[in-house]
């Protein structure tokens, strides 16, 4: 999973309709699986669409003459699956995105969020292996957003597949990211886990875009753990896969200079510098 | 191309500076026209190009020697067997299959399901109680010969414009090729397409099938061509990205995400289509437009009412119809519904079959009605319009004196008394005013073409009919347009007045002219005026009312009044959306001159009913060009004229 995030012009779209080969790359080649997509012919382009990979759109790109089903099962049709088949599957798909009972109603007849989780249920309706997102909820308004980030990172949950999610929106990238991808002019700037672009920007224009994050949502304690080195292990251990955000009560109630971080098993992993981590909550005194 | 205000404001000068030198060189040439050679007045015999003799080798070769008269004969055919079959059904006519004729009130049934289906009862009921009138008024089989060549014509010029605009999409070279002669295609009269088709087909109905096949083409191309530009390019990445191979994107993507585009074509191409077959009478296609023709040649005025009512009603009919297809949205049905809610209108329309045939079993006054029973209006429509005409007739005959004697006689000597030189000159001024170089040169392209075709005087007078129709129209259409902006209601009213208005085939304006002035110039330049005026009203009430609110709101808000808004913010905002009019207001009025020809001018269009009765396609097709050239002067200069102000306006991008 990894979020590529940029301000518009920086050549994100046209990364991943790369990555697509929806445009052809100028130079440089994208292989899938060994196989240079670049130096495909136009119908084993197609075969490894109609099987490996799903797309969803900024504005949807939704038939507008098609149903909600009718648009799932499209990618089916496309390959030749017989229509009981394809009508089962897309029910299916239509189902896990909780639009199940809106089979039959055209786009036009849906919200903004709902034609995105047709969208969805289409791009996913082949099995892909690679899932790619243009942007898919920078046209929703906040609140549908945030919903539909929770439904991703619920989908996210269920498979194991190969995610490209293109986004101008940080936060959101923080949110549902593994890796960030940061891209500035067509290049990458940065490429890393969340709290490593936060913590430690490669370039200053990272930095720039980092200086307004909440750092401690990002932030885990187990990011900041030091070694024991001697020093004395007290009391009850905080989980490493909480953020500093989850902890700040705790950590600002607590006296101990070093606190113990365990993982998820159990196994302890090192103490987090209270003072260290006040100052991320808090930001550095002045 | 052309200067950005302000910023380079020595060219804008240097354009103003040669217009006027020009213009002072025509005015010159003008004054002192009886001291000029006579090579200046007019082309000398020498520089008359035969154009017509070209056309002719040309189309001689084409059909004599390349063989395509058995081609476009073999073409016939197929369109005449179709023909054929929907005759048979409609009206009929003894030919294969032999089944019909469908009882009318079927037909008339069926329009009216479809009319429920697409528009509502309102819809249904206009449908199908214009087929009931029609039926009721004994005018079934004029009116079926007519409609059957719409049925058969509009799918064959809807696929062809399909194929054609598809190949224009995909290849630019074959857009670059399209587009002048689209051009030009739309910018001939309608007579100027007859005279070919006689040449190769002969007359009839298949000819007149072909005639408006061809006719009807052009604005599918267009819109097949914009609709599949406008296609959303998510949608089209969608569609790859299922996997879809370019056949199936073509036909299950592009296609169908530009339906609406591609309707609004269909519903041109049916209105062309019945605009074009009404005219075909003159190639002896039979049907509503021939009987129409014949009863206005014996002044029979309350019967080509009659029939005129139904050219409208039908016209209006066809374009709600198509227009409501075009609009349609699909809709959902509920989850579990019975297979009688989602096919309501199939049942509806069996049960509609099934009572009509019942129906058409128990009085055979059903099935045809017979010339004895037929309804007519004719006789008091006569006594009404006598009434009404000895009531006018002393201000009508005051008009038409007038206009004759002040108006029109003086303006037609004037026109025809300007030297070729000067006019040409005077032309480059307005051109280089407008757009520069290119436009002056481009005018002189369209108009030297017509002096050397040696029709000049022909050609001044459908200019001079056509300046003093638009004048007029302009006087008559600007206050109303304002008028008409002034409220929301009342716009929408006056929009849907002149929407409808412009379904009209161009022909029926012709019936009250006649009825009003008799068979003279009067009559003509009165058709033209009313035809001409509903452009200008419509885009007259369009530039007022897409005038931003706010800008309104700021003007009232530094104090303007009503008057002072109109005149220093909504009338200058508006230009070039007006201008945009009063170019199509020029179109309209040249076609409708032309087909005026048969009540009598002198002009081109007289001269090209010369050249269809004697099928002469060369002396036809270069009278054709010579007017399509007229119109695309004015269409470059007022286009030009017009995004130019635009862009003075809004900016480059508005």
């Amino acid at each position: 999973m990894l979020v590529v995030m940029g301000l518009s012009g920086s050549g994100k779209s046209t990364l991943v309709r790369c990555l697509a080969r929806l445009i052809d790359a100028t130079s440089g080649s994208v292989t899938i699986e060994g196989n240079d997509i670049g130096a495909m012919t136009e119908s084993q382009l197609i075969d490894l669409r109609r099987r490996k990979m799903g797309m969803v759109f900024q504005s949807f790109g939704l038939l507008p003459h098609r149903t909600a089903l009718e648009n799932v099962a499209f990618p089916l049709e496309m390959r030749g699956q017989d229509r009981v088949s394809r009508i089962a599957r897309a029910r299916e798909m239509l189902a896990l995105v909780g639009l199940a009972g809106r089979e039959g109603y055209f786009p036009r007849e849906l919200s903004g969020g709902q034609q995105q989780r047709v969208g969805i249920a289409r791009s996913l309706a082949v099995e892909p292996d690679i899932w790619f997102l243009d942007e898919p909820f920078s046209a929703l308004d906040p609140l549908i957003r945030r919903e539909m980030q929770d439904e991703f990172l619920r989908l996210k949950g269920m498979m194991a597949k190969t995610i490209v999610f293109i986004t101008h929106d940080f936060d959101e990238a923080i949110r549902l990211a593994d890796r960030i991808a940061i891209m500035k002019d067509g290049a990458v700037e940065q490429c890393d886990t969340p709290e490593r672009i936060v913590m430690a920007p490669a370039t200053d224009y990272v930095a720039k875009f980092t200086s307004a994050v909440d750092r401690s949502r990002v932030v885990h304690a187990g990011a900041l753990v030091v070694p024991v080195e001697g020093r004395s292990v007290q009391g009850p251990a905080v989980d490493a896969g909480d953020t500093l955000h989850a902890l700040a009560r705790q950590l600002l109630c607590d006296m101990r200079d070093h606190i113990p971080v365990t993982a998820p098993n159990g196994a302890m992993l090192g103490l987090l510098d209270r003072a260290a981590a006040v100052d991320i909550i808090l930001g550095p005194e002045t | 191309m052309t200067a950005l205000p302000g910023s380079q404001s020595g060219i804008r000068l240097d354009r103003k500076a040669v217009s006027r030198l020009l213009l002072v060189a025509a005015v010159l040439l003008l004054i002192g026209r009886n001291h000029l050679p006579a090579g200046l007045l007019r082309l000398p015999e020498a520089a008359v190009i035969p154009f017509a003799d070209w056309i002719n080798i040309g189309f001689a070769f084409l059909r004599d020697d390349l063989g395509l008269m058995t081609l476009t004969r073999a073409f016939a055919d197929v369109v005449e067997f179709l023909l054929d079959i929907t005759a048979n059904l409609l009206y009929g006519k003894s030919r294969w299959p032999n089944l019909g004729p469908i009882p009318w009130v079927a037909i008339a049934g069926t329009a009216a399901v479809l009319g429920h289906a697409l528009g509502g009862w309102r819809l249904a009921a206009l449908a199908g109680g214009t087929f009931v009138w029609i039926a009721v008024m004994g005018q079934w089989k004029w009116a079926m010969e007519t409609l059957s060549v719409i049925i058969v014509a509009s799918p064959l010029s809807i696929l062809l414009g399909l194929l054609l605009g598809s190949l224009a999409w995909r290849s630019k070279l074959a857009e670059q090729i399209l587009n002048p002669l689209l051009n030009i295609a739309q910018s001939l009269p309608h007579f100027a397409y007859m005279i070919p088709v006689v040449v190769f087909i002969g007359v009839g109905p298949k000819a007149g099938a072909i005639v408006t096949i061809i006719f009807s083409v052009p604005p599918m191309i267009r819109m097949t061509l914009l609709g599949l530009r406008a296609v959303s390019p998510e949608i089209i990445e969608s569609g790859k990205m299922s996997g879809a191979t370019r056949w199936q994107l073509m036909t299950r993507v592009r296609l169908p995400a530009a339906r609406t585009e591609l309707l609004i074509g269909v519903n041109q191409v049916i209105m062309q289509s019945l605009a074009m077959v009404v005219l075909a009478s003159f190639i002896g296609m039979p049907g509503l437009g021939q009987k129409l023709l014949q009863l206005l040649q014996a002044l029979k005025i309350g019967l080509s009412v009659e029939i005129g009512i139904t050219v409208v009603m039908l016209a209006i009919v066809l374009d709600r119809l198509s227009k409501a297809w075009a609009h349609q949205q699909p809709e959902h049905h509920d989850v579990g519904a019975s297979w009688l809610a989602r096919h309501r209108m199939l049942a509806l329309w069996l049960v509609v079959l099934l009572a009509a045939f019942a129906l058409s079993f128990v009085d055979p006054y059903f099935v045809e009605v017979e010339r004895k029973q037929a309804l007519s209006l004719a006789v008091p429509v006569d006594a009404a319009v006598n009434g009404f005409i000895t009531l006018v007739n002393p201000v009508t005959d005051w008009l038409r004196w007038f206009l004759i004697t002040w108006v029109l006689i003086p303006l037609r000597d004037s026109f025809l008394a300007l030297p070729v030189a000067s006019v040409l000159i005077g032309l480059a001024a307005v051109g280089w005013r407008i757009g520069g170089r290119r436009s002056a040169l481009i005018c002189l392209a369209f108009v030297l073409p017509i002096a050397m075709s040696g029709w000049w005087d022909r050609a001044m007078i459908t200019v001079y009919m056509v300046f003093v129709s638009v004048a007029l129209a302009l006087m008559l259409g600007l206050p109303l347009g304002v008028l008409g902006s002034s409220r929301p209601e009342r716009a929408g009213r006056l929009l849907l007045i002149c929407d409808t208005l412009q379904t009209f085939p161009s022909f029926i304006y012709l019936i009250p002219v006649i009825m009003l002035f008799g068979v003279n110039d009067v009559a003509v330049v009165a058709a033209v005026v009313v035809f001409a005026t509903v452009p200008i009203v419509r885009y007259t009430i369009e530039g007022l009312r897409n005038v931003p609110a706010e800008t309104i709101e700021a003007a009232a808000m530094s104090g303007a009044n009503q008057r002072q808004i109109l005149w220093q913010v909504r009338l200058p905002l508006a230009v070039p959306t007006m201008l945009v009019g009063a170019n199509q207001s020029v179109m309209f009025a040249l076609f409708m001159v032309i087909i005026a020809a048969f009540i009598g001018t002198q002009d081109l269009g007289q001269e090209m009913q010369r050249a269809l009765s004697s099928t002469d396609v060369g002396k036809g097709l270069t009278l054709g060009l010579a007017v399509a050239f007229m119109g695309l002067t004015v269409d470059h200069l007022l286009l030009t004229w017009s995004r130019n102000r635009n862009r003075e306006l809004r900016g480059l991008n508005g």
